[in-house]
């Protein structure tokens, strides 16, 4: 019996202090050059698709913009239209949020992504609603956080309209008989639903895969369900063998309700990784890089984002705060969702373990905060990759590496090949499409 | 190149003749590909253009079914803006000048979107500001919303100094948020926070060009445009329209003339009815019309293909030659941005000189 493919994506590292900026290697964040670099070497690596996040405000820690790391970013769907220029198989897919942009623009520049790279896009759909973000735009911080997912839901169900409208096989543009299209107006639509109101004739005719890659991110009962009854893939969290597999079975056990087959909806952990020619030195370089993304710096605002509290006066070598985390406040920190269910325990759980392993802010930081998902040599690494996939903890993985430009490249040179030799990822490419990529079939 | 006339082609379907699709040699099958649009693009290029623009008339606009039945019209087409980033990695000089609307969009989006174009060419970008048709509101509204669009757009630009990212390992700060700035705008129709998530594009100031037919547009664009395309009907009337326009604004504001031009076979029948002047004859004589125009105070002109591929590639293949036996265009690119092309000055963010003092030493 064939084994299951492993399914690849490339993140391009985000704004967040996971993304090394220190290091002599760490190139510009910005240049088209950095995002040409890694979505060539994902495409060389025979990766699925290459995956941008977003950000529509920057994010600030008491008041102050956050200074500490990586920031600026580009629109996504502009460089995914230039990357499409550069590469020729690799899906191309962005984060756009649903809130904060409209629904007909949004499936126009979809559709228009999907034409000019020949049916390579894909859409990771996320919502917010914070009027943080909102201070950016027209229709600021209107949204209850319930209605999220209901309007999340409808702008995909309208996106999804519009690209239906144009039928197959239009325009005709038959210039001996003189017909462009069959009818005056192909694009013709009306949606009336509780959130989106609109009417009126679509511009895009229908792009090469009917309806670009539906990816979703949420974690919640309600991302579960709107992942399980329209997405084609999901981002997870969920990197680890064990996890992963409740996570797994979980979401592919709702897709019944929808009427759905479970290998319709791909699973795809976020995950980290450190090579090494033995493990010894794997480890080695995976503490070199957590120190690298936990400054000293860095360490002292991460301890802020928990107590919800200006520490700036303490030492990152010293021990942690002898208070307890302000909880009646507001949040020192906007711009990010809010890291910690129960303030009170984690803090406790982190001064234990503190006292316990006599580790001062900056190292327990390290050892509490995103560690690397793999590490090891790169025959170590395919085989847990490989058995994540085949014991269905996950149909493959969004790597996320820790450096712009160059952060890619050491795994598609070692780890690919052996994930070949293996038969879980092609050698080839053998199909045009993203959904053909991932074994889906065209809408 | 003091002397010589800057040169742009304005690139819609195929063509500005609504029947030029059925012309020998047009391509309608492929108006939704890649592969026609970097074809048109890298045509333009290689006569040295300073830009082509593409048009685009937004997604946001109440559509409505089009305004008539037939069935013989191009319908249908892409977003002008993506397919500018997405011919951007295959050219390497000329500017890229998409539309996009200010009607209903947002300032924040438009202003990244172009940035990032701005990055993908490396400093070829500008902006055709288009304003969508709206059956409920009067022009003077929408025209007042595209100008306070266009204030924020360029505000969100300078919002990044250059030189913010300053990467500073000793203080472990990646940038200097003292050179970060809020545009705090506040408007009749949107009010945005900033400062930008992209940082200040290559060119500072991507380019903004506006299409203006009368006084009332004349006062937006020379606000808010680098920029302005003008209808005129000839070289007396282009004086006057040049002369009307630079009075308004102290700006360098370049006035570039539209005009419609046919140069050889073209669909049976009369032609269209438009907004701009419309030429049909040879190249030479276009050549000769262009630099009478030139002459009379225009600093460029926006040519509009009749018929695509045909006119782009007479414009490029016999226009152009002319005007430089004239001694009126460029023979190679003498700079690699858009703004260098039309001797425009990258200019500095709004904020540096107003910004916090940092340190002592610095004012001195």
């Amino acid at each position: 019996m064939t084994k299951r493919q492993v399914i690849l994506a490339a993140h391009f590292p985000g704004v967040n202090n996971t993304t090394v900026w220190s290091d002599p290697a760490a190139g510009s964040q910005i240049e088209f050059s950095s995002f040409e670099h890694l979505a060539r070497t994902a495409e060389r690596g025979r990766f699925d698709f290459f995956f941008l996040a977003e950000g529509l405000r920057l994010r600030e820690q008491r008041g102050r913009i956050h200074d500490l790391d990586v920031v600026g970013r580009p629109d996504s769907l502009t460089v995914l239209g230039a990357l499409a220029a550069v590469t020729t198989h690799l899906g191309l897919t962005a984060t756009v949020n649903a809130t904060f942009n409209e629904p007909l623009d949004l499936a126009r520049r979809l559709a228009t992504l999907d034409h000019l790279s020949g049916g390579r896009a894909g859409w990771n759909v996320v919502t917010s609603s914070d009027a943080f973000t909102g201070a950016n735009f027209r229709r600021g911080g209107y949204l209850d956080r319930a209605d999220r997912y209901t309007r999340a839901a409808e702008v995909l169900q309208t996106a999804r309209e519009l690209w239906d409208t144009w039928p197959a096989g239009e325009p005709v543009a038959d210039a001996a008989t003189g017909v462009f299209t069959r009818t005056a107006d192909p694009g013709a639509f009306v949606h009336k639903g509780r959130h989106i109101d609109i009417a009126g004739s679509f511009g895009v005719p229908r792009s090469p895969q009917g309806r670009p890659l539906i990816i979703q991110a949420g974690d919640s009962d309600a991302g579960r369900d709107f992942a399980a009854a329209d997405a084609d893939a999901i981002f997870s969290r969920h990197g680890t063998i064990e996890a992963g597999k409740a996570f797994y079975d979980d979401v592919k056990g709702r897709m019944a309700r929808y009427g759905r087959r479970p290998e319709q909806l791909k699973i795809l952990p976020a995950a980290t990784f450190a090579l090494g020619d033995t493990e010894d030195e794997a480890r080695e370089r995976a503490h070199h890089v957590r120190r690298q993304q936990v400054s000293p710096q860095t360490a002292i605002l991460l301890l802020e984002q928990l107590w919800n509290k200006d520490l700036s006066d303490f030492d990152p070598e010293g021990p942690l705060p002898a208070f307890d985390p302000v909880l009646d406040a507001d949040s020192i920190i906007k711009g990010r969702t809010r890291l910690f269910d129960d303030p009170l325990a984690t803090a406790n759980e982190w001064r234990a373990l503190a006292q316990e392993k006599g580790l001062g802010i900056r190292d327990l930081i390290i050892e509490v905060t995103g560690r690397q998902t793999f590490i090891g040599t790169p025959a170590s690494v395919a085989a847990t990759i490989d058995d994540s996939v085949q014991q269905g903890a996950a149909d493959g993985f969004i790597l996320v590496p820790h450096i712009v430009p160059g952060g890619l490249d050491e795994f598609v040179d070692t780890v690919v090949p052996l994930l070949q030799e293996r038969g879980v990822l092609r050698t080839e490419y053998t199909t045009t499409t993203l959904r053909g990529h991932l074994g889906l079939d065209h809408d | 190149m003091t002397e010589g006339l800057h040169l742009a082609v304005a690139l819609d379907d195929a063509g500005w003749h609504p029947g030029a699709w059925r012309e020998p040699g047009a391509r309608p099958a492929e108006l939704l590909t890649a592969g026609y649009w970097t074809d048109l693009v890298r045509h333009a290029e290689r006569g040295r253009l300073d830009f082509v623009t593409i048009e685009d008339r937004g997604a946001s606009a109440p559509g409505g079914p089009p305004d008539d039945e037939r069935t013989d019209l191009v319908r249908g087409r892409l977003d002008a803006l993506l397919i500018a980033a997405r011919v951007a990695p295959l050219t390497s000089h000329i500017g890229l000048v998409p539309s996009v609307v200010t009607t209903h969009t947002e300032p924040f989006h438009v202003s990244t979107q172009l940035a990032t174009l701005d990055y993908v060419s490396r400093g070829r970008a500008g902006w055709r500001v288009q304003i969508a048709r709206d059956a409920g509101r009067d022009v003077d509204d929408l025209v007042a919303e595209a100008a306070d669009h266009v204030e924020v757009v360029r505000r969100l630009w300078d919002s990044w100094e250059d030189g913010a990212e300053i990467r500073d390992v000793a203080t472990g700060r990646f940038v200097d948020r003292e050179r970060l700035h809020y545009v705090d705008f506040a408007g009749r129709h949107f009010s945005v926070k900033g400062p930008s998530i992209t940082p200040r594009p290559p060119q500072g100031q991507p380019i903004v060009a506006a299409l203006a037919h009368g006084r009332h547009v004349y006062e937006f664009a020379a606000a808010g445009a680098d920029v302005v395309f003008v209808t005129p009907t000839g070289p007396d009337s282009a004086r006057a329209i040049a002369a009307e326009v630079r009075a308004l604004t102290d700006r360098p504001v370049k006035i570039f003339a539209d005009l419609i031009v046919y140069l050889g076979r073209r669909p049976d029948g009369e032609l269209p009815e438009s907004d701009a002047h419309t030429f049909e004859g040879t190249p030479g004589d276009l050549a000769d019309l262009l630099a009478e125009w030139h002459a009379a105070g225009l600093d460029g002109f926006r040519l509009r293909p009749g018929v695509l591929p045909a006119d782009l590639l007479s414009i490029v293949d016999d226009v152009v030659p002319a005007l430089r036996e004239r001694g009126l265009f460029r023979t190679e690119y003498e700079a690699g941005t858009l703004r260098g092309h039309l001797g425009l000055e990258r200019p500095a963010s709004r904020y540096a000189a107003s910004g916090p003092v940092r340190s002592a030493g610095v004012a001195a």
